[in-house]
């Protein structure tokens, strides 16, 4: 019982608590780019989600295996093998099945070499997770990530049809609402008493 | 003789450049990420800027000095090696000389290597120019961007701790505003300052607007 509730609890702590977007700032290029429709975030966002499976993946195979006789090479290695396996990756879908190239291809170039990607490889390492906590880790990562992008962007279509000074019209406004979802967010602090 | 000062004013051009019109922060908005993810004191956005700043001053040399050397088609991997090699080193020299730093800003140190302001530097100008340019164009860039997270993180040191640089500024009676030194502070803190910075350029450009009205005027007359 105490591993699966370890695991439920490193879920929903990337998802909520530790938000990769609202409490880390990461990702946030993507995130105040293109939240502008609806429908566009949730594909980023689910395109984000499988970026970062495949990173956990990659990270810790080159954690277990390569890292510890070259600690120095971690950031090039980890950039180099996570931008060449999503590549890869990205190839095989076009082939097998063009629907979900359709879906999400054009975004995994944007998001290959993003900061949350190469931040959630980090935090992995830092964190000591295995094989199935990294996993479970990069998805609820991933789903926090596009849970921010989605109500950014549904809060966003909202103020299209409001009358919004000039002055503020743009990144401030994106920013200032950023800042009061974010400050929702720490409310989930105290969902877990340790 | 004229063909050195036309170059020093170029120089000193690229330098301004980067610290005012096209400051990297509240002008272009990039390197979002550490520009709000440690500027939550004075000391660790100072840290952050210079850090960061060695990186860009070192990997636009480098880039600039091979610019001929590097194939078109594998430029932006070799960019990001290049940068790579300049974020391992800040990371080990700062865990070696500043230990408490280091623990500080954690992560996000490595993290300057995926930060859009470097690598689009390279792309835009150190892979084109000289090396004296783009080392100026470096400086500047860097000054600007050191700039802006101290203004950040001087405004959210001061409203969320009361202090600045770790020196109380109002004594025991001050309450702190916590929620600006809190991840929701650094939205709000740059948010309210590229506000600041919308309301600035307009009314130069209506004051700059008025005045060639004002000759006009004075033409027709």
């Amino acid at each position: 019982m105490g591993s699966s509730e370890s695991i439920f609890y490193i879920f929903i702590s990337a998802l909520l608590i530790n938000n990769f977007t609202l409490s880390y700032f990461l990702g946030l290029c993507p995130f105040l780019g293109v939240s502008g429709k609806l429908i566009t975030a949730f594909r980023l966002g689910l395109a984000n989600i499988f970026v970062m499976l495949i990173t956990a993946a990659c990270a810790f195979v080159l954690n277990t295996w390569v890292l510890p006789y070259a600690p120095y090479l971690r950031l090039i290695s980890f950039i180099i093998v996570i931008a060449s396996t999503v590549q890869f990756v990205e190839m095989a879908i076009k082939k097998l099945s063009p629907d979900l190239f359709q879906a999400l291809g054009i975004f995994l170039p944007l998001i290959t070499t993003n900061c949350a990607i190469l931040g959630l490889a980090l935090f992995q390492t830092n964190k000591g997770y295995g094989f199935w906590e990294g996993m479970v880790y990069a998805l609820g990562a991933g789903g926090g990530v596009t849970l921010a992008l989605v109500l950014l962007a549904g809060i966003r279509e909202e103020t299209r049809i409001m009358n919004i000074p000039k002055l503020i019209e743009g990144t401030a406004l994106n920013l200032i609402i950023a800042g009061i979802i974010s400050m929702a967010f720490m409310g989930f602090a105290g969902l877990f008493s340790s | 003789m004229s063909e050195e000062v036309k170059e020093q004013s170029q120089n000193a051009n690229e330098f301004i450049k980067g610290l005012w019109n096209e400051n990297p922060v509240f002008i272009a908005v990039l390197g979002m990420c550490p520009a709000l993810a440690v500027t939550n004191t004075a000391m660790n956005s100072l840290a952050m800027g210079l850090a960061t700043a060695f990186v860009l001053i070192g990997s636009s040399f480098l880039v600039s000095l091979c610019r001929n050397i590097i194939p078109k088609q594998v430029r932006i991997t070799s960019y990001i090696i290049i940068i790579a090699t300049f974020v391992t080193m800040v990371d080990f020299l700062l865990a070696g000389f500043t230990p408490f730093i280091h623990k500080e800003l954690g992560a996000f140190i490595a993290l300057i290597v995926v930060n859009c302001l470097i690598l689009g530097r390279q792309e835009a100008f150190a892979s084109k120019n000289k090396v004296s340019l783009a080392v100026m164009d470096a400086l500047g860039m860097s000054a600007g961007f050191t700039f802006a997270l101290l203004c950040i993180g001087i405004i959210r040191e001061i409203l969320g701790n009361g202090s600045l640089f770790d020196f109380p500024l109002f004594g025991d009676g001050y309450e702190p505003w916590i929620v600006m030194i809190l991840p929701p502070g650094g939205f709000f803190a740059l948010g309210f300052l590229l506000l600041f910075f919308n309301w600035y350029t307009q009314w130069r450009k209506k004051r700059s607007g008025e005045k060639i009205f004002d000759k006009n005027v004075n033409i027709d007359q």
